[in-house]
């Protein structure tokens, strides 16, 4: 079958960033949006969704993760630990 | 069957509960006939949600009438049933289910916006919540409606041959309601389904009075037989 993929982002709270759950398969964006409703928001998750066409979304190389991500592994200075967060920041 | 059927002294009040009841009960059970056999996993849930929307309107009917909601679900005979026929006729194929949602759902939806407002607490209460689920309904349903009507040759034919052998059913969905209000609902999706709705001519009916045809019987028997087994099981 070759129906598109479509990602399903879910934001569960105002304030929150849209999360990535998992895909679906649909005709087109209208379907995708009400299959991604139907699959992914049943037990009150969400307050917003968007789907993305699955092919839209451009991927690092898994070969290149050393040389991507590795780098930072020595580079705690960047850390935010060495002050104190106020409660009233709520999510950061 | 080892456990007998209720009588029921039917109140105008408990007749209308029962009547819009029995439509949610009955369509919510054969969108559960779906579930392991949908065309794909997403409208499989899909199917299923919608299911568990109707069957949950149809406990909080059956629970303002004051009487066990399991008894009315699991102890009546098909002549007690109040849905209207287009409910419990078999899914046929994805089409047919699809238009049979389509038709009824336009017609429960305009019946629950009205019904926010109702004299009755109950039914007012319930509306609240049944018309947001039932304008999904209708909106899932118009959307697939559009797609296989104006999707391929086949499912054109399919769609178109649905709509036919379910419009004589729609009498009795709009008996007590606004036919034209109704038609001119569901007018512009067929249109952009690029299907013909037929002619209102004849239309079947005998639901509401308890006439219903032999697949009631076989979806009771398949729905109740476990409580009236087992009477007072639980799980």
């Amino acid at each position: 079958m070759n129906t598109p993929l479509w990602e399903v982002f879910v934001r569960a709270r105002n304030g929150l960033a849209h999360k990535h759950v998992g895909s679906v398969h649909a005709a087109d964006a209208t379907m995708a949006l009400q299959a991604a409703r139907d699959v992914y928001t049943r037990r009150g998750e969400a307050l917003s969704l968007w789907v993305v066409p699955s092919h839209a979304i451009v991927a690092s190389d898994p070969a290149d993760r050393e040389s991507l991500f590795e780098p930072t592994g020595s580079k705690i200075y960047r850390h935010p630990t060495f002050y104190e967060v106020p409660d009233e920041v709520g999510h950061m | 069957m080892a456990t007998t059927s209720i009588a029921l002294d039917e109140s105008p009040r408990i007749r209308t509960l029962l009547t819009l009841a029995d439509d949610a009960l009955i369509l919510g059970h054969r969108l559960s006939e779906w579930t392991g056999h949908a065309p794909t996993l997403e409208e499989e849930l899909a199917l299923a949600n919608i299911a568990l929307d109707l069957i949950g309107q149809a406990r909080a009917l059956y629970q303002a009438t004051g009487i066990d909601e399991d008894a009315l679900a699991y102890l009546r005979d098909p002549h007690q049933f109040r849905n209207a026929l287009a409910v419990e006729l078999p899914n046929g194929d994805f089409a047919f289910t699809i238009v049979r949602l389509f038709l009824v759902s336009a017609a429960s939806d305009a019946f629950w916006r009205g019904a926010v407002g109702a004299d009755d607490p109950d039914i007012a209460a319930i509306a609240g919540k049944a018309e947001k689920e039932t304008a999904y309904h209708v909106r899932h349903a118009a959307d697939w409606l559009v797609r296989l009507g104006d999707g391929t040759a086949e499912s054109h034919r399919r769609a178109q041959s649905a709509l036919d052998a379910l419009w004589p059913y729609t009498g009795e969905l709009t008996a007590s309601a606004d036919r034209p209000a109704w038609l001119h609902a569901v007018g512009p999706v067929l249109q952009r389904a690029t299907l013909t709705p037929p002619a209102d001519g004849w239309m079947q009916s005998g639901g509401r009075q308890g006439r219903h045809t032999e697949h009631l019987g076989h979806l009771l028997a398949e729905m109740q037989v476990l409580p009236r087994t087992y009477p007072g099981a639980t799980w």
